[in-house]
């Protein structure tokens, strides 16, 4: 129990350096605008394909389940509104970036640190948290809605493409429930939980990075915890978010 | 000068250093030597400031280091410059970038003044031309003279060189031991330089500190070491009957 406390005192001292006053700002504009191509736009595609496929198997899934012919087929483009905006364009996105992302995170920042890159940084001055890690947070929490908004787009575009050419809706019918009960809220919702997943994936991934200590095998294993870590806060911050969010 | 007194340094209950005070002296080639082990890279990153020390205090030009909080430190720090036994290259960037980044960092200097001052480094340890390679494309004593390349673009007061002849051929450390001594001379800086190379210690140890256990055993000049009846700087200078036969034919 006391190594959670270790482990959770040094992970904040690591964040209160990070989000110390940078040395020059415009250098970390500069990295700030690479890390949105590295961790945002190199990520759309695998995003993109996720959202499509799932978009599409939820409308599907829908159609094949309404039995009862009570229920209305609006309910198929309600039920893939609710399940890309609700919980997939941000949880399940997250999460599966947590995996690319995070243990890219990681991994680069533990090479950094075994390859004394770090050491080289600190002995010149150089606060290497902050520079190593605060771009990184700061592009995961400006890009990572934007790649959440997307997925929506294209997840429910998705699902309105497959439910037309498979026939199991009308577009009109696609299109009330997809209009149904919707409230703006939701997609607020939905970016909260982003922003705080995308802190999570970038604070926690780093954390791990930083500290690796060994060799290449340690840094193979960093990766590892990153990446599990990060799963196992973006669920606990879903349901703790969710609830507080929503009811 | 970098005066060191009496640190120690322990790592679960296990003693390292045990009351070292050391003096490091400018426009010199200060060695640290000893055996693996011994405490001598513990000894260099206490005085670079990547470990803490339990006790004890380091001065650099009569600055207290140690009691300087990690912000304070950072005047003392810019005035370092330090070659990693592994270069420490960012494999990011290319050799310009490289020497470019502590520049950009501090220096208040233009673009173009800033790509000078790279030539001029690069120059000086005869890479000229080789701006826009990466690490992963250079030779070992490439990478090393790169590293002292970086380490001198803020014209050190402090140059510190971890094992600078590691991984390198005989001939190869020959050069870079001229570099490290030529620049010594010519920027007048306090060099710490920590050495398993015998070669490189007897060839240009101006000041040689040989640590023995997490103690300071000897301190002298390499004419010194010649004659120094130290049991266990003698075993780990002169280990060898050739190296033991060596020894005599110099003192005589």
């Amino acid at each position: 129990m006391s190594s959670v406390y270790f482990h959770i005192g040094k992970y904040f001292l690591l964040m209160v350096s990070t989000f110390t006053k940078p040395e020059k700002r415009k250098i970390y504009w500069k990295l700030i605008i690479q890390e949105v191509d590295k961790i945002g736009l190199q990520s759309l595609g695998i995003v993109a394909l996720l959202s499509l496929f799932m978009g599409a198997v939820v409308t599907l899934q829908t159609a094949a389940n309404i039995d009862s012919g009570w229920i209305p087929r609006w309910t198929i483009g309600f039920t893939t509104r609710q399940t890309m905006i609700l919980e997939f364009s941000s949880t399940i996105v997250c999460l599966i970036l947590s995996g690319k992302v995070g243990g890219n995170i990681a991994s680069e920042i533990g090479t950094m640190r075994i390859t004394e890159q770090i050491d080289a940084m600190e002995i010149m001055g150089i606060n290497s948290a902050s520079y190593l890690i605060l771009p990184k947070i700061v592009a995961a929490l400006f890009i990572f809605p934007f790649m959440v908004i997307l997925s929506m787009f294209i997840g429910i575009s998705a699902g309105a493409f497959v439910g037309l050419t498979t026939g199991v809706v009308s577009l009109n019918d696609f299109e009330y429930g997809l209009q149904y009960s919707f409230e703006l809220w939701q997609v607020s919702y939905s970016l909260i939980k982003t922003f705080f997943f995308a802190f999570i994936i970038t604070s926690v991934s780093a954390y791990h990075g930083f500290y690796t200590n060994g060799g290449p095998r340690e840094v193979g294993a960093s990766s590892t915890r990153a990446v599990v870590y990060s799963m196992v806060l973006i669920l606990v911050a879903n349901y703790i978010l969710t609830q507080l969010l929503l009811l | 000068m970098i005066e060191v007194k009496n640190i120690s340094k322990s790592f679960a209950g296990h003693q390292v250093l045990n009351n070292v005070s050391a003096e490091f002296h400018p426009g010199k080639v200060n060695f640290i030597i000893g055996r693996s082990g011994s405490g001598k890279s513990v000894l260099t990153k206490c005085i670079v400031g990547l470990m803490e020390v339990d006790q004890g205090e380091i001065f650099f030009d009569n600055r207290n280091f140690t009691t300087l909080d990690r912000w304070d430190r950072k005047d003392i720090r810019q005035e370092m410059g330090m070659l990693f036994q592994g270069s420490a290259l960012f494999s990011s960037l290319n050799v310009e970038e490289n020497i470019l980044f502590p520049l950009q960092m501090f220096s208040s200097m233009s673009k173009s003044e800033m790509l000078d001052r790279v030539n001029v480094c690069l120059k000086r340890v005869n890479l000229e031309g080789k701006n826009k390679l990466y690490p992963s494309e250079l030779s070992g004593g490439m990478q090393k003279r790169t590293g002292i390349a970086r380490a001198i673009a803020m014209n050190p007061r402090y140059l510190f060189c971890d094992e600078p002849n590691s991984g390198l051929d005989p001939q190869t450390a020959i050069v870079i031991d001229n570099l490290i001594r030529e620049i010594t001379y010519e920027f007048k800086s306090t060099t710490v330089v920590i050495s398993h190379d015998m070669n490189s210690v007897l060839e240009t140890g101006d000041h040689i500190n040989f640590i023995y256990q997490g103690e300071l055993s000897w301190r002298g000049n390499k004419h010194e070491i010649l004659h120094s009846e130290n049991e266990a700087l003698n075993n780990f200078v002169f280990p060898s009957k050739f190296m033991q036969q060596i020894r005599e034919k110099l003192r005589g």
